[in-house]
């Protein structure tokens, strides 16, 4: 993967790949990524979205995901660089779609070249632009690392190193940040026992590490977690690292009626 | 058709190979003929002084006890101290190996030392340790009459002997002084590596001493003299 | 005659096993120690990484020769006195040890730890016919008067507390005092260790299972950290060795690359106790070791695995890394799984073995975290693994029908944009309608998910309408 930023003058052109839960359930993930990527110079465009595939693919259904990843290549190929607010999707655009294409003489280097350009968003503000947002926020948080994103990716020290930027945030560790949450796409309503047991032993930590906040880079499993907290009724506010790098971290958290 | 042809049928059906590919052959011909070495561990790769070293903390972490001595000579009164600081009768076993022969055992008055195999009755034994491994703290023994395997297992306190310029750094250099002995392709009935004492972790895995092995192991160095 | 299979009631098995409070107490004291364990040994060994690759490279040329080395396995195990019986099946594998027990007129066996023999059924078979197995290793022993089975790879009775072990000797041991204390694991490891040392000696016939099978040298190899494997091939008239064809390697020396991987991975340890290389039988003026030597290699589906998707699965050295990293081991533990093998490579290697018919959930049952893939000495992309089986799954419409239809529904509005905008747009809406608090306690067709878990409501507009609404501004 190309770490260099082009040299060209003019600014770069992002697309922004929302992915569908953002795009669905919490819209404001999307306009926090977009406005980090504005801040730090880029031109940010939403192309027409829906899904990157990878429920498809992890469910052993091929031929819906590489049908997904081809309308995802077509989309998306045209901009400098493609961006995604969660590690997961990326992964999957990245390392899988090559694999869905793979010996395919017209798909192959189409997808590779997308995969090459592809980055979730923390390395993209932290490794390739190499900026560091100036934002507040007032309070400690905790953050769990999302399993595609940390195995797949990669990605730790980023997150925290654009977090240890923010004014006012105090990083707090819990045990364990690494260890799954128990979302796992489909598995967490396939397997809900299985699924619950582990939220509810990530859940433990989170509440054990006393921050009052919880910031992770995937949806999914911010999702999982917060439903996991506020059916056990603990207080902690839960949102994506987006939203507190974007100086965004006011707005009802995840879970929270709206003002 | 037999099992066995059965097998390879299916194997070389799958690989989509014929067993009598040259190619093949004389890749698998090369790697037994020359059974190149893996990657071996900086860590025992280490001049004599430093190796026996090494190999003392090894066999400490291992949960096993260990002296290094001088001479021969001083073998049978380390022997002494240690059954008597374990409480137990001044009595050992051991095998025919001519260089526990050459021991001065007399020189423990109260030592009775009997030889050949255990049946289990004996509580301490002695063995003659064919090399040690630096790396990993690692006894190598050989099966026969000189050190026989119920020798490693049966009492409750197995005594090692081994001789410093035998502690090599990894296992390798074992297998080469094996093949220089032995022939190129031969094995004793049995190499034991014995790397501590018998232990288990299988209780709510509490990790205990003593499960069916031996519950202590007591390596004599013996220094070049 | 081989090990039932219940893998396909796993949902149903996880739901007893989380219901399960001892299990539960065992599943959360062992978890801890094996991760931290292995850790420090891996970081001691600044070649661990290095050795790993290696480990792989070689497994993989191990496996595109696996008859040439089996042939050269073969022919050095009876040039130093040994006998060689092929087992294409379980019953195949069963029936060759039976007919070595009935010749020497054996009644007692004394047994290593072997996971092929699980696999095979054989102490069933053997009491069917009249012969005594007994398991040396404590934790088989354990199950054993449990009438168990292993529910780990290296730990058979990670899921037994000391509690229960008590009341399983004090009814198996008849002769045992009442008033003698086992509160302790000293103490029941000092009753087990004086009534199995009874067994080792009485034993006529030895079997143990191999760690390696060394074709230059026609050894087998086996780790243990008790000693009870050595105790059980060295009393005994016979040892006899199952194995699995996948475990011959060519050389001491590539024995040695695995060996520096497995304890470390396994236990935390350098290497294990005892690593053990047996070649042949007691050979002339041997004073002990075994009369005769046998070795049954069972193939049981794995020529199959050769040359096709799984066969990065046979490099598995069954260290049980992976369930030791797994959080859905950590949560069921390893009889969810319902057949021999548990963990992530028991969800790649049983559908292999018994069919994804039956098999065919446990795949399923993961949630792609990679911590297995992460951990695995010789680097099996089990995750991949996992997915290739979900594909046979799909492929062959094996899959539940409520979400094979979920995910076409799903497929059907993402493959056509336009109409993926119109419908989620009106659908968040109404959700918003429900979950003015924010959150949603119960939602129609997702009981999974709010049985547990409260459902965030989402904002009411997609992030696709905003973003054009607001485009103006921008």
């Amino acid at each position: 993967m190309s770490d260099q930023v082009p040299a060209a003058k003019k600014p770069l052109r992002v697309g922004l790949f929302a992915t569908c839960l953002v795009d669905l359930i919490r819209p404001r993930i999307g306009f926090a990524a977009a406005k980090l990527l504005k801040d730090a110079g880029c031109t940010v465009e939403v192309p027409q979205q829906t899904c990157c595939g990878q429920p498809a693919f992890n469910s052993g259904d091929r031929k819906t995901a590489r049908e997904l990843a081809a309308q995802v290549i077509e989309a998306f190929e045209g901009y400098d660089y493609v961006v995604l607010p969660s590690g997961s999707c990326a992964g999957q655009v990245s390392l899988h779609y090559p694999e869905l294409f793979d010996g395919n003489a017209a798909w192959s280097p189409r997808a590779k070249a997308l995969a090459a350009k592809t980055f979730e968003l923390t390395v993209f503000l932290s490794d390739i632009l190499k900026v560091t947002p100036r934002a507040r926020f007032e309070g400690s948080v905790t953050y769990h690392d999302s399993c595609s994103g940390l195995r797949e990716l990669g990605i730790a020290a980023q997150p925290r190193k654009l977090l240890a930027n923010v004014e006012g945030l105090d990083l707090i560790e819990m045990k364990d940040p690494h260890v799954c949450c128990g979302f796992g796409g489909t598995f967490c309503v396939k397997y809900p026992d299985v699924s619950n047991k582990i939220v509810g032993k990530k859940t433990e930590n989170i509440a054990a590490s006393g921050a009052e906040t919880l910031l992770a880079g995937d949806l999914g499993c911010l999702m999982n977690m917060a439903g996991k907290l506020s059916r056990e009724g603990r207080d902690v506010k839960v949102r994506h690292v987006a939203e507190v790098l974007a100086d965004m971290g006011d707005a009802p958290a995840i879970g929270e009626p709206e003002r | 058709m037999s099992g066995r042809d059965a097998i390879f049928a299916t194997i070389r059906k799958s690989l989509r190979v014929t067993g009598d590919d040259s190619l093949r052959r004389e890749s698998v011909a090369a790697r037994l003929e020359k059974h190149p070495r893996g990657i071996v561990p900086a860590r025992g790769q280490k001049p004599e002084a430093e190796r026996t070293e090494l190999f003392r903390q090894m066999v400490e972490n291992a949960k096993a006890s260990i002296v290094i001595l001088d001479s021969k000579d001083d073998v049978p009164a380390a022997v002494a101290a240690y059954l008597r600081s374990k409480n137990l009768p001044q009595s050992i076993r051991h095998g025919d190996d001519e260089r526990l022969s050459l021991i001065p055992w007399a020189k423990e008055r109260t030592l009775e030392v009997t030889k050949g195999a255990s049946d289990g009755a004996q509580l301490a034994s002695v063995s003659y340790s064919f090399a040690g491994v630096a790396e990993s703290g690692t006894l190598v023994m050989l099966s026969g009459a000189d050190n026989p395997t119920t020798l490693n297992f049966l009492p409750d306190h197995h005594l090692v002997v081994v001789d410093e310029r035998d502690i090599a750094g990894d296992y390798e250099t074992i297998w080469d002084r094996l093949r220089e002995r032995l022939g190129a392709k031969a094995m004793p009935r049995v190499v034991n590596w014995i790397t501590g004492p018998s232990r288990s972790g299988d209780i709510e895995q509490t990790h205990l001493l003593g499960a069916h092995g031996p519950r202590s192991l007591h390596v004599l160095v013996v220094r070049n003299s | 005659m081989s090990q039932p299979v219940n893998s396909p009631h796993f949902n149903a098995n996880a739901r007893k096993a989380l219901d399960d409070a001892f299990l539960q107490k065992a599943l959360a004291r062992s978890e801890k120690g094996f991760i931290e364990r292995r850790k420090a040994a891996v970081e001691k060994l600044p070649e661990y990484d290095a050795l790993r690759d290696s480990a792989r490279d070689l497994k993989d040329h191990i496996l595109a020769h696996l008859d040439l080395y089996l042939e050269a396995y073969e022919k050095n195990v009876i040039a130093s006195g040994g006998h060689v019986h092929w087992a294409a099946n379980a019953d195949e594998a069963n029936e060759i040890i039976l007919s070595i027990c009935k010749r020497l007129d054996a009644k007692k066996v004394a047994k290593g730890k072997s996971m092929i023999s699980e696999e095979t059924g054989l102490n069933a078979y053997l009491e069917e016919n009249g012969i005594r197995p007994i398991e040396t290793d404590l934790g088989e022993y354990i199950i054993q008067l449990r009438g168990e089975t292993p529910s780990h790879l290296i730990a058979p009775a990670l899921h037994v507390t000391k509690e229960q072990i008590e009341a399983d000797f004090r009814r198996a041991h008849v002769d045992l005092p009442p008033e003698r204390n086992l509160d302790e694991p000293t103490s029941l490891l000092a009753e087990a260790r004086a009534m199995l040392r009874e067994k080792f000696l009485a034993a006529d016939v030895g079997i143990t299972g191999a760690n390696f099978l060394i074709a230059e040298t026609g050894s087998s190899v086996i780790v243990t950290n008790e000693g009870n494997g050595d105790l059980s091939q060295t009393l005994a008239k016979a040892h006899i060795v199952i194995s699995s064809i996948e475990k011959v390697v060519p050389t001491r020396e590539d024995a040695g690359t695995f060996l520096r991987l497995l304890a470390r991975t396994a236990s935390g340890l350098d290497l294990s106790v005892y690593t053990t290389f047996s070649t042949g039988a007691r050979r002339e003026g041997d004073p002990d070791g075994p009369l005769e030597y046998h070795v049954v290699l069972l193939d049981n589906g794995r020529s199959n695995m050769l040359g096709g998707k799984f066969q990065e699965m046979l490099r598995c050295i069954r260290c049980g890394a992976c369930m030791n990293h797994c959080p859905v081991f950590h949560a069921v533990g390893g009889h969810a799984y319902g057949w021999v093998y548990p963990g992530p490579m028991g969800a790649v290697l049983t559908p292999s073995l018994v069919g994804v018919e039956k098999g065919g959930q446990l795949p399923n049952a993961s949630t792609f975290c990679g911590r297995c893939e992460e951990v695995c000495p010789v680097r099996i992309p089990l995750p991949k693994l996992m997915r290739n089986w979900r594909e046979r799954e799909f492929e062959r419409h094996l899959q539940p029908a409520a979400a094979r239809y979920g995910l076409g529904v799903w497929a059907a509005f993402a493959k056509r944009p336009a109409v993926y905008r119109a419908a989620t747009s009106l659908a968040m809406k109404m959700l918003r309608l429900f979950g003015g608090k924010g959150r949603l306690r119960r939602l129609p067709l997702a009981s999974g998910w709010t049985e547990y878990r409260d459902f965030p409501a989402p904002e009411g507009e997609t992030f696709q309408s905003l973003w054009k609404k607001r485009g103006a501004a921008r």
